[in-house]
């Protein structure tokens, strides 16, 4: 922000050996995180072609699968899990919690029995 | 990066190109204050035909007409541009900020409101006003003839996308833009009730556009969501527009609660009692403001358990709001109070939200809910607590920031003369339509038979609204003939938060120097603690400030013209419109715009002469 520094100078030099070592972590989490979303993507897939699961419970599996993939590429590709991003999770937490709630009751009420 | 001062020529050019939020903030004063007039008019008519049993002063339709668009103008296009003139003027102030997260955007989402509300009051001049009520229930709504409800629907979503806007540049302003030392516990309160209310606005205002679509495609395009034969449900249009209309009453009381909090401290000399506990009552309000919607339907026939658990919801709601009351109280108590125009407004609201706040309990009552459901009570109620909370809110804001706002002080004689008339004519008005209500006086109707104990009460129901008419007259007698009373405007008030430390009229900069806030209520605690003068946080340097610009207009403006057009199913003028709107956007995207540097000289010059009081 300041207007000391030039952001169009070239860079120069290398990462230091502590960032090299966080990148290669950081790398290794994205390979490991990118190979479970295959693998649940494809759980998801061959669960509903093979009628591994009974029918009645078909749609709420792969709903759950769908929320679990959702929160972990939130946190393993969108980077909400690292510093600074506090007010980025309490939104998009609380969006969804009073999403959730709302989206419950609504089915609670507009359906056809009446308790 | 330029240093060429990007100030026009002309006055009227540099209000409509604006991006400065003080400006911005005043425009959104004079059109919410011009709404506010429009539906004063229509209730002063509304009440002037219940005034005698079948009175024949407006035709029947005509009467539905004017109850729709009081009820759609005063919240939309009243109440909250008149917050937002304040949230815009006062929040970057109070957080030490130089301007708003989103200058342009901030300017977009007023035009957006202005034009969406004008849209909406063209509709008195083509075929007739939307005629549904408020809330525009639906069949009603998808079956009524004519273009009214087309007005309303497109009118709603056009000034409903400014809010949006406006929303949620305040929550990103709130978040990211606050002076060094300024943590989220030591912002005033008026900023933190502002930023839950800007929240909720985020998590509320999306239902309503969607709800809106969906009755916009009913109507223009001949959807079936609403149509029983076709296997839609009406009461989706319900649920849909409550999930946004209760947080949206929240929307409105929370700034104002705010601005009584800010107004009861300074006039008591004494700091918010209860601070933390303020703040935790806020963001509880907000919460369970999205819990509640379903008790606006408890004759809907959800069942007993639906009712019985947003009748326990709702009643929950009372105990926040008390511990707000009761710290107001608390605030006041061993205070040096002082009976301006500002804290009488402050103080009236404690009492007559109360009042309001019980019948909302009584109301809650799932069980009576059967006997008040669309009677007179539930509208004494709602009155109370938006005229007896917002309203006043907004008179109080009014006389405490005037000063700052426009140079001068507003006449506290006349002020005071303002204050009881219309206090005692809000409650001549509505205290009696709560036995309106409970002796069966139904809402919404355009008139009453004689001689069923009715005539003496709507008498005097509409004597109170003369009295409150009269009473906004002294307001704008007053706006008008105290424009001499310009000394003493920097800090009228021996204020104890960051707005009252910048010289008025407040630079386009706001801060030559950034403050570094060392405590809550900053200001009071360097008059008392320090030398009376904010410490800096930063060296007196050049500062960078956006370059006005005409683009929100016309992007605002094309909405408008694609409206029309959605209206009276002209494609062209739709696309034609949406074409406009999409190509100011390009330009915005293409366009390269750094804004310009002000120099540090003219800051100097500023702070060497400019100082007055």
């Amino acid at each position: 922000m300041s207007s000391h520094s030039d952001p169009s100078a070239p860079l120069q030099g290398g990462p230091t050996k502590s960032t090299e070592r966080k990148l290669k972590r950081e790398s290794r989490t994205q390979l490991v995180a990118f190979v479970l979303m295959i693998f649940m993507t494809s759980l998801a897939f061959v669960s509903i072609g093979s009628d591994a699961i009974p029918n009645g419970f078909a749609i709420p599996f792969i709903l759950m699968l769908a929320g679990i993939q959702v929160v972990l590429q939130l946190y393993f590709f969108m980077h909400m899990n690292e510093k600074g991003t506090a007010w980025i999770n309490i939104m998009i937490w609380s969006g969804m919690f009073v999403a959730a709630l709302t989206v419950g009751a609504l089915m609670f009420l507009l359906g056809i029995v009446k308790y | 990066m330029s240093y060429a001062n990007a100030q026009s020529k002309n006055v009227i050019w540099d209000w409509l190109t604006t991006v400065d939020h003080k400006k911005i903030g005043i425009l959104y004063l004079a059109g919410g204050a011009f709404f506010f007039a429009l539906g004063g008019l229509e209730a002063i008519l509304m009440r002037i035909q219940l005034m005698f049993p079948e009175f024949t002063f407006v035709q029947a339709q005509t009467f539905n007409e004017l109850l729709t668009m009081h009820g759609t103008t005063m919240i939309f296009l009243a109440a909250m541009p008149l917050l937002f003139g304040f949230m815009n003027f006062v929040i970057p102030l109070q957080i030490g900020a130089r301007d708003v997260a989103f200058p342009f955007l901030n300017a977009l989402g007023f035009w957006l409101f202005l034009f969406g509300g004008l849209l909406l009051n063209v509709s008195w001049f083509a075929t007739g006003a939307p005629d549904a009520g408020w809330t525009a229930y639906v069949p009603l709504s998808s079956m009524s003839p004519g273009q009214g409800l087309d007005y309303y629907v497109l009118g709603l979503q056009v000034s409903g996308l400014g809010t949006l806007i406006a929303g949620i540049n305040f929550l990103v302003t709130i978040i990211n833009m606050r002076a060094p030392g300024m943590s989220m516990m030591r912002m005033p309160l008026f900023t933190w009730s502002s930023f839950v209310a800007s929240m909720l606005i985020l998590f509320a205002f999306p239902a309503l556009t969607i709800g809106l679509l969906l009755l916009m495609l009913e109507r223009l395009f001949g959807a079936t969501y609403f149509a029983v034969d076709f296997g839609g449900n009406v009461i989706i249009w319900q649920h849909l527009f409550w999930i946004f209309g209760h947080p949206e009453v929240y929307i409105l009381i929370l700034p104002a609660f705010g601005i009584f909090s800010e107004v009861l401290a300074t006039f008591s000399k004494k700091r918010l009692f209860g601070y933390s506990a303020m703040v935790f009552a806020t963001l509880i309000i907000g919460f369970l403001g999205f819990m509640v919607w379903a008790h606006h339907m408890f004759t809907v026939g959800m069942g007993p358990v639906a009712n019985a658990i947003f009748a326990v919801a709702t009643m929950a709601i009372a105990v926040p709001t008390g511990i707000k009351i009761f710290n107001w109280l608390l605030t006041l108590w061993g205070g040096r109070i002082q009976f301006t125009t500002a804290n009488l407004f402050a103080l009236g609201f404690i009492p007559s939200f109360v009042m309001g706040g019980v019948t909302g309990v009584m109301l809650a009552t799932s069980a009576a809910n059967y006997q008040f459901h669309d009677t007179y009570f539930v509208v004494a109620h709602f009155h109370y607590v938006i005229i007896g909370g917002v309203v006043f809110g907004l008179f109080s804001g009014a006389f405490y920031w005037w000063p700052k706002m426009f140079g001068y002080r507003l006449n506290e004689m006349l002020g005071k003369w303002f204050f009881w008339l219309f206090l005692i004519g809000f409650h001549l008005t509505f205290f009696v339509q709560h036995f309106l209500g409970l002796i069966g006086m139904p809402r919404r109707v355009a008139s009453y038979l004689g001689g069923q104990g009715l005539d003496e009460m709507n008498f005097i129901s509409t004597i109170g609204a003369f009295l409150m008419t009269i009473a906004f007259i002294l307001l704008l007698v007053n706006i008008f003939t105290s424009t001499k009373n310009r000394e003493n405007v920097a800090d009228p008030w021996d204020g104890r938060t960051l707005e009252w430390t910048t010289p008025t009229p407040v630079p386009e900069y706001n801060f030559a120097q950034t403050p570094l806030v060392r405590e809550l209520d900053p200001f009071w605690h360097e008059k008392y603690e320090g030398d009376g003068k904010m410490k800096a946080a930063e060296p007196l340097g050049d500062i960078h400030m956006p370059n006005g610009t005409i683009l929100p207009i016309i992007m605002a403006a094309g909405l408008t013209v694609a409206s029309f057009g959605f209206i009276y199913h002209i494609h062209p003028l739709t696309i034609s419109g949406l074409a406009i709107t999409f190509g100011a956007m390009f330009v915005r995207s293409v366009k390269e715009d750094h804004g310009h540097h002000i120099p540090v000289e003219e800051i100097k010059r500023d702070l060497g002469g400019g100082k007055n009081g």
